[in-house]
């Protein structure tokens, strides 16, 4: 009875749902309108403090519709478009980490109760659903990293997977990449490919303001059907090609990965490291921007009486000298070794850990660092100088 | 059966040195915290909030100020000998506070131009923190210093423990709250990346750069920040005044200061 009120419910009727679809950029409020109705909180870009960051959006006007970024080592600016494009610019300062692996988390309380004896009170989550509206490529790639991180192997961090369970994602291919991507270097964009329920590609010209509307899963199956939708012609599938083509082409930034993990491990008295930790503040700005990275610390709070206590989970970071500390000291205390960590666990040991690179290319680090120090160019000035690389021996030597 | 004597409540006593009393009053301003701070200790001295004095010795001795008078460099060790902890509070009394700029000039000149009656004023050349006269057991930054983490370092004390206090930049603060970076998207330039955390990174928050009240952090690469506060725009004057406010005796914000004021 339920089942077939509810496809009665559709408008369109075809098995499965829609594949692909054209709307009018005004359908737009009626997405959201779809996702609020369901329950979900609809998260997406938005301006604030002169930058397009990631927050609740409950209306098509709170996007940041005819804005666009420019974006350098250790500068971000916005600038107006010539025209009205919703989804016109590149990735800013926040990521849909904040919302999957937040970075402060009570982990569980404690009550004493008694002499010698307490009671531990684990933390209730009711996970909210949530839709990710604006979701680039390389955030894919980078929310597909942190899945494996959190997800895989015996361990899974509970939180994390139920949050991911109630998360819908619109993505949208780029049609601007900012002069800070290399997306295309590391094989994770402009054009989205998969982990998605709904890819948007915005086509805005001089006579139309639409997207192309292709769907991942049934979920996005289902949201598309509940759209104002027409048919997808071939021409229109060719347009939005050739848009995330010609992004991928005006990128300028690259990475060149061939071999960059030896390259790094190979070279780890490279003379390089001293001249950039001679600029590096050792911020951590660079890894709470990263999409991917995913340190935490916790930290252990008690009342004046000592009758409750509490864990707290917090974002943390190779960069910062407490981070690597033992009994006795920390252990990497030169700026050095900690840029030295963080660049050759990205590029190199994270591949032996997780069998995949842990960037992106998606140039937050280097937009973000306010010195404006650049991965990119870090690797081609080792690569540049490295001596010859003595193969490394089989990793499980290590 | 002879009835157990309840425990002795440890003794908390607050000086004052060259300060302006603000770090004290956090302490007055725990409303929620103050009540289950008095059930916990004895605060036995502490003159802005009671007149009952409690001889020593002191469980924990806070101490707010810098030592800028000759009097105040004897009173300090008599505290230390009094204090089984001795904790200092603030910019005054971990790095010589906003007074110890006159370290960076003569300070008679200042007396002349300040004081109508200057021969009655005796006074120090410098102004240093409690560290450079005695041993201090912990240093809460700040200035004034964040309530929160003063109540957590008494409760520290008090139970034996570390004090949870990160010394770290205050940009891991702006960046978990999210708070867009003002150095990068307004180019304003500020003392985040090499000062200690623990105010919840205020200023950026609204708009400003961070002027440093914290002191430096643990790893400060001042040299690199002053760098860029130059490609921004700062003469070096203007670089030596940003680190030459609250904390500009401590050493790493000193020490680039001068720096640049020898290139002026
Ligand atoms: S290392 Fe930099 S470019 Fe790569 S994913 Fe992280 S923030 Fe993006
Ligand atoms: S690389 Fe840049 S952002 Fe990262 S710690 Fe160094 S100065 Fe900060
Ligand atoms: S605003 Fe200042 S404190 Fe915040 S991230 Fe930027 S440089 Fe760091």
């Amino acid at each position: 009875m339920e089942a077939s009120a509810q496809q009665e419910e559709k408008p369109v009727a075809v098995e499965g749902g829609l594949r692909t679809g054209m709307i009018n950029a005004t359908e737009m409020q009626r997405l959201i309108d779809v996702l609020r109705k369901e329950g979900y909180q609809v998260l997406g870009p938005l301006l604030r403090d002169g930058a397009i960051v990631y927050d609740e959006v409950e209306a098509a006007g709170d996007l940041p519709a005819g804005w666009m970024d420019e974006q350098e080592g250790g500068v971000y600016h916005l600038k107006r478009r010539d025209d009205d494009a919703l989804f016109g610019f590149a990735v800013g300062p926040h990521s849909w980490k904040r919302y999957l692996f937040p970075p402060m988390r009570r982990l569980w309380q404690a009550e004493r109760k008694g002499k010698g004896k307490f009671r531990v009170i684990p933390e209730e989550e009711t996970p909210q659903r949530r839709a990710f509206l604006g979701v680039r490529a390389c955030e894919l790639a980078a929310i597909a990293i942190q899945d494996r991180i959190f997800m895989q192997g015996p361990y899974v961090d509970p939180v994390y997977a139920a949050r991911r369970q109630n998360t819908v994602i619109v993505a949208v291919n780029c049609g601007h990449a900012a002069a800070t991507c290399f997306c295309a270097s590391m094989d994770t964009g402009p054009q989205v490919r998969q982990g998605f329920d709904l890819a948007l590609t915005e086509i805005v010209d001089a006579e139309r303001h639409v997207f192309l509307v292709e769907t991942g899963t049934e979920t996005g199956a289902a949201l598309l059907a509940k759209l104002e939708a027409r048919p997808a012609t071939n021409d229109d599938l060719a347009e939005a090609r050739r848009i995330v083509e010609r992004t991928a082409e005006s990128m300028q930034r690259s990475l060149d990965t061939t071999d960059v993990h030896d390259l790094l491990l190979g070279n780890l008295d490279h003379p390089r490291w001293d001249e950039v930790a001679d600029r590096c503040l050792a911020c951590t700005n660079c890894t709470m921007v990263c999409p991917t990275c995913f340190c935490s610390t916790v930290e252990d709070l008690t009342d004046l009486s000592g009758k409750t206590a509490e864990r707290v989970q917090l974002w943390d970071s190779c960069f910062s000298m407490q981070y690597s500390y033992i009994h006795g000291g920390s252990v990497r205390m030169s700026g050095m070794a900690r840029y030295r960590q963080w660049l050759t666990h990205k590029l190199a040991s994270w591949i032996d850990q997780f069998g995949t690179s842990g960037c992106v290319g998606c140039g937050r680090c280097i937009t973000w660092c306010p010195v404006g120090i650049d991965l990119t160019e870090e690797v081609r000035a080792i690569r540049a100088t490295a001596p010859p690389a003595p193969a490394l021996e089989d990793e499980s030597e290590y | 059966m002879p009835k157990k004597k309840a425990p002795r409540k440890p003794k908390l006593a607050v000086w004052k040195f060259a300060s302006c009393d603000g770090c004290q009053l956090s302490l007055l301003d725990c409303e929620d915290e103050l009540l289950a701070i008095a059930d916990a200790i004895d605060i036995a001295y502490f003159p802005e909030a009671t007149r009952a004095v409690v001889r020593g010795p002191y469980d924990v001795s806070l101490v707010e100020g810098s030592i800028t008078t000759s009097h105040d460099a004897e009173r300090i060790h008599k505290i230390r000998r009094a204090s089984k902890h001795l904790v200092t509070i603030g910019a005054c009394a971990t790095a010589g506070g906003i007074q110890a700029l006159r370290n960076f000039q003569n300070v008679n000149e200042f007396i002349s131009l300040v004081y109508a009656q200057p021969q009655y004023i005796e006074t120090l050349k410098v102004s240093t923190p409690i560290s450079y006269h005695v041993f201090v057991d912990y240093e809460l930054h700040g200035c004034p210093i964040n309530k929160v983490q003063l109540v957590e370092v008494l409760n520290a004390f008090l139970n034996n423990r570390r004090p949870v206090i990160p010394s770290h930049s205050v940009c891991v603060e702006c960046k978990r709250q999210g708070t867009v970076c003002v150095m990068v998207a307004h180019g304003t330039p500020c003392l985040g990346p090499v000062t200690h955390a623990g105010c919840g990174a205020l200023c950026p928050a609204y708009n400003r750069g961070c002027y440093g009240c914290y002191g430096p952090n643990d790893s400060p690469n001042t040299t690199s920040l002053a760098d860029r506060f130059e490609h921004l725009g700062l003469d070096h004057a203007g670089i030596a005044r940003s680190f030459r406010t609250f904390n500009a005796n401590a050493a790493a914000f000193r020490h680039e200061s001068e720096a640049h004021e020898h290139n002026i």
